[in-house]
């Protein structure tokens, strides 16, 4: 993975200072809270129900062991023990003083450690496949590209006072992992019929109050242009988009206002005077040089079979074991939704644990996804039984990855400033009513997405169900949406109706459930079954105790 | 339904650690318990007044006002935030305001 | 208000003119609305002209007439507003203004050193700012990711060039 050099070292130094003084500014009056919160919350930092609520990046959702091991160790001395991991790969703590923040970054910068841009209304953590480097699948690996998005949009001065928030993900797999067309600009990295690499670059996905799929802005990117091509995106979302609004300050807002042809035309003009300036020009050294830190490790060669274990072991297997590009190699889920836990949150034991894992079984890296669960990207298929044993003593070892329990949710209003409702407990319960391992590979791939609030950190938009935590004078109620995906066939999922108290949402989900188990046809899955029978089915079955109960 | 008064009690985060705190006879309180019921508009609108000056002294973020109610002789909060706030997560009994035996009614105004 | 430029305060020559208010003999900063309707009569002064731009004006609609302002000012409403930077760029970069961009309105400390980057040479700031905080802000930051106005050299070009 990539390595800080003397440069990238002394800039994260020099953030921590310069952090440490707006704090000290605040503290000592200079800096009101309206001033200070944007310049906190471009560096993580927000004010949330309990405490301050500090997120750090987690660039590409990739970390080493000694990562790791820092985390663990935030968790225990600033925090209280544990970390939660989020939907944009990063890790946040709720329990933060704000006069600790700048002793807990210089930690951080001691493992090549940030927050910068996790928050506040820049470009935020760029995100990828959690497989990449690991997969079959991929045209190649897209890290490199995101590291140099990582150092381009790292306190860029042009960019660092946008409208809105602006999200960057880069694929590279037919199969989309990374939710890739909500976000604000989506990179996938494709060939021209020529054979060579580029970038097919969209713009405009959003989640959020108004959700749109991201569309396409140019369809091929040399790969010497790249950085060219997103600023020319960037400055044209600068220039051109409401300020007037918060709701309407998203590019995807701009995009869908002023038309996919316009906003295709404005960025290509960009385009050309950024290009002739050559300023932004890729060299193909450097790109050779980020790349080789993502070399993948020197595999060595292996028999490729498969060891088989215990039941528990198998069924494991089952959903949380993928193919690996080397024979003898596999990439393994770790579920951070263990029955009755909160999705992706991580004690400092299991933390450390797994960094002791890693380096037991010469893993030198970790991958967090946007699914809130993590990932042993090469693991050798002879050490899976041993790893799952490991697992299984630090209750991460539950069988359930992309099957019903692997429930997305953010962290709602038990701790969310922002949220109207508690996701966490709905998704506790909804795990334990289909807790039955069977019952759960008879249901196959359903993906359920809660969010506490409108703002989406929970993807409840793109959830095959999702669930929306709404406000109704004081009281916790919750939509259902259905239909939505954030794979590459991405669709916004459609509101049901009108919404369930927190004690009807975890039946009436499985009224629905139920209802796509009776209406499948030849192995579908649920989204494949909404998408041919549509909502009616559904919604008579969700609703029909409220109906009983009316009459 | 008889009129209920509208109960109030108010509350703000402080600057330094962002824990929660409460307004009672003129200072900074930790627990809801200990937190003053205002009854009457007038009263709390001055409380939320005189805290103000709190925000200028860098002591606590955004103070304001919330409703409370009287449910078998105790207070509680009306609405989930507001009870969240007062407790600590419902998922996570062991942490928060909740977690400290409420007897331990030590002193920490600020 | 006190102005900043070449890393020192100095005496700012020109006159910031309402738009209902009379023109002074001299130097003179107008809004875009009033030089768009007075356009020739300003331009036949003969005396240094400047212009204030709101921020949701682009410096594009001065056209050719760019050139002919010896200042021209980017306001920041609210230091949220952050299109100035990208109005201080197109001026320098394309429209190839060389003379002065000056930061006008509620702007932070903690801008500054993005606005020098962008293209910004002179700050209005609050009465009492004091100049070792100007100075400090433009070197909290040692080296840069991005190519950008000030012509700096990126850590992608320092990598590259040979150490001692």
């Amino acid at each position: 993975m990539y390595r800080y050099d003397e440069f990238d070292a002394q800039f994260v130094k020099e953030r921590v200072s310069q952090f440490r003084y707006q704090v000290e500014r605040r503290l000592a009056g200079e800096l009101t809270e309206d001033e200070f919160k944007p310049l906190r919350l471009m560096n993580g930092l927000y004010l949330q129900l309990h405490a301050y609520m500090l997120r750090i990046a987690v660039p590409y959702g990739t970390l080493n062991a000694k990562q790791m091991r820092m985390l663990a160790h935030i968790a225990r001395k600033y925090d209280k023990g544990y970390g939660h991991f989020t939907t944009r790969t990063n890790m946040q703590f709720h329990w933060i003083k704000l006069v600790d923040v700048p002793d807990i970054l210089e930690e951080l910068a001691s493992v090549e450690m940030h927050c910068i841009q996790t928050s506040g209304n820049c470009i935020r953590n760029v995100t990828a496949d959690h497989f990449a480097g690991a997969t079959d699948e991929e045209i190649e690996d897209p890290r490199p590209l995101c590291e140099i998005i990582r150092q381009w949009s790292s306190l860029h001065p042009e960019f660092v006072f946008l409208a809105r928030k602006f999200k960057i993900a880069v694929g590279a797999t037919p199969h989309d992992r990374a939710a890739l067309l909500w976000h604000d600009m989506p990179v996938e990295i494709v060939k021209n019929e020529a054979g060579e690499v580029g970038y097919r670059v969209y713009a405009g996905g959003g989640m959020g109050r108004t959700p749109y799929i991201a569309l396409l802005m140019k369809d091929f990117v040399k790969r010497e242009d790249i950085l060219a091509y997103l600023e020319a995106v960037l400055r044209v979302y600068n220039q051109d988009s409401r300020r007037d609004n918060i709701h309407k300050q998203r590019i995807k807002i701009l995009v869908n206002t002023i038309g996919q042809e316009e906003m295709q035309r404005r960025i290509e003009r960009e385009f050309e005077e950024i290009k002739a300036s050559g300023s932004l020009q890729l060299p193909q050294e450097e790109l050779d040089r980020i790349k080789a830190y993502f070399a993948p490790p020197k595999f060595e060669t292996l028999d490729d079979e498969m060891p088989i274990g215990s039941y528990d072991f198998e069924n494991w297997k089952k959903t949380n074991i993928h193919k690996h590009r080397a024979p003898g190699y596999a990439i393994a889920t770790i579920s951070l939704k263990a029955i009755g836990q909160t999705p992706g949150d991580i004690s400092h034991v299991q933390m450390d644990a797994l960094a002791d894992l890693m380096d037991q079984f010469g893993i030198d890296e970790i991958r967090v996804s946007h699914e809130q669960n993590l990932v042993l990207p090469h693991a050798r298929k002879r050490d899976l039984p041993a790893i799952f044993a490991r697992l299984q003593k630090l209750d991460l070892a539950t069988p359930n990855s992309g099957l019903i329990t692997d429930i997305i949710a953010c962290p709602g209003l038990d701790y969310c400033d922002l949220a109207n409702a508690r996701s966490i407990p709905i998704a506790k319960d909804i795990a334990r009513r289909f807790e039955n391992l069977d019952r759960q590979h008879d249901i196959g791939e359903l993906k359920i997405k809660i969010s506490g609030c409108i703002n989406a950190c929970g993807h409840h938009h793109a959830g095959h169900i999702g669930i929306l935590g709404v406000d109704k004078k004081g009281v916790e109620y919750y939509q259902i949406l259905l239909g939505g995906s954030g794979a590459e066939d991405a669709t916004v999922g459609n509101i049901m109706g009108p919404g369930f108290s927190a004690h009807d949402i975890g039946p009436a989900v499985e009224r629905v459930v139920d209802t796509y188990v009776k209406l499948r046809q030849n192995g579908e899955r649920f989204l494949d079954t909404y998408r041919r029978v549509g909502m009616e089915p559904f919604k008579n079955m969700a609703y029909l105790e409220q109906m009983y109960a009316a009459h | 339904m008889a009129a209920t008064p509208a109960l109030q009690v108010l509350t703000s985060n402080r600057l330094r650690d962002g824990a929660v705190v409460y307004w009672q006879a003129g200072a900074w309180v930790e627990y809801f318990k200990d937190a003053d019921v205002f009854h009457d508009k007038p009263l709390a609108d001055a409380a939320l007044a005189a805290a103000m000056v709190f925000v200028k002294d860098r002591v606590v973020v955004n103070p304001y006002l919330f409703a409370v109610r009287e449910e078998a002789g105790q207070i509680r909060a009306v609405e989930q935030r507001e009870i969240i706030r007062c407790a600590g997560p419902s998922v996570r009994r062991d942490l928060g305001k909740q977690a400290k035996p409420s007897m331990e009614a030590f002193d920490v105004s600020i | 208000m006190p102005l900043i430029k070449d890393s020192a305060f100095v005496q700012d020559a020109f006159v910031t003119v309402a738009d209902d208010a009379a023109l002074p003999g001299g130097a003179a900063i107008v809004s875009l609305a009033r030089f768009q309707k007075e356009r020739d009569a300003l331009l036949a002064r003969n005396a240094p002209l400047g212009i204030q731009l709101k921020a949701p004006e682009n410096p594009e609609l001065l056209g050719e007439d760019v050139q002919r302002f010896s200042v021209i000012v980017l306001e920041f409403p609210a230091f949220r507003d952050g299109r100035a930077f990208s109005w201080a760029r197109m001026l320098r970069e394309r429209l190839n203004f060389t003379g002065e961009i000056r930061g006008a309105g509620h702007f932070l400390y903690d801008q500054i050193a993005y606005m020098k980057r962008v293209g910004f040479d002179a700050w209005n700031v609050a009465e009492g700012f004091p100049l070792e905080q100007f100075h400090r802000a433009l070197t909290e930051i040692t080296n840069v990711y991005q190519p950008s106005a000030d012509g700096k050299k990126t850590i992608r070009e320092l990598r590259a060039t040979p150490r001692p």
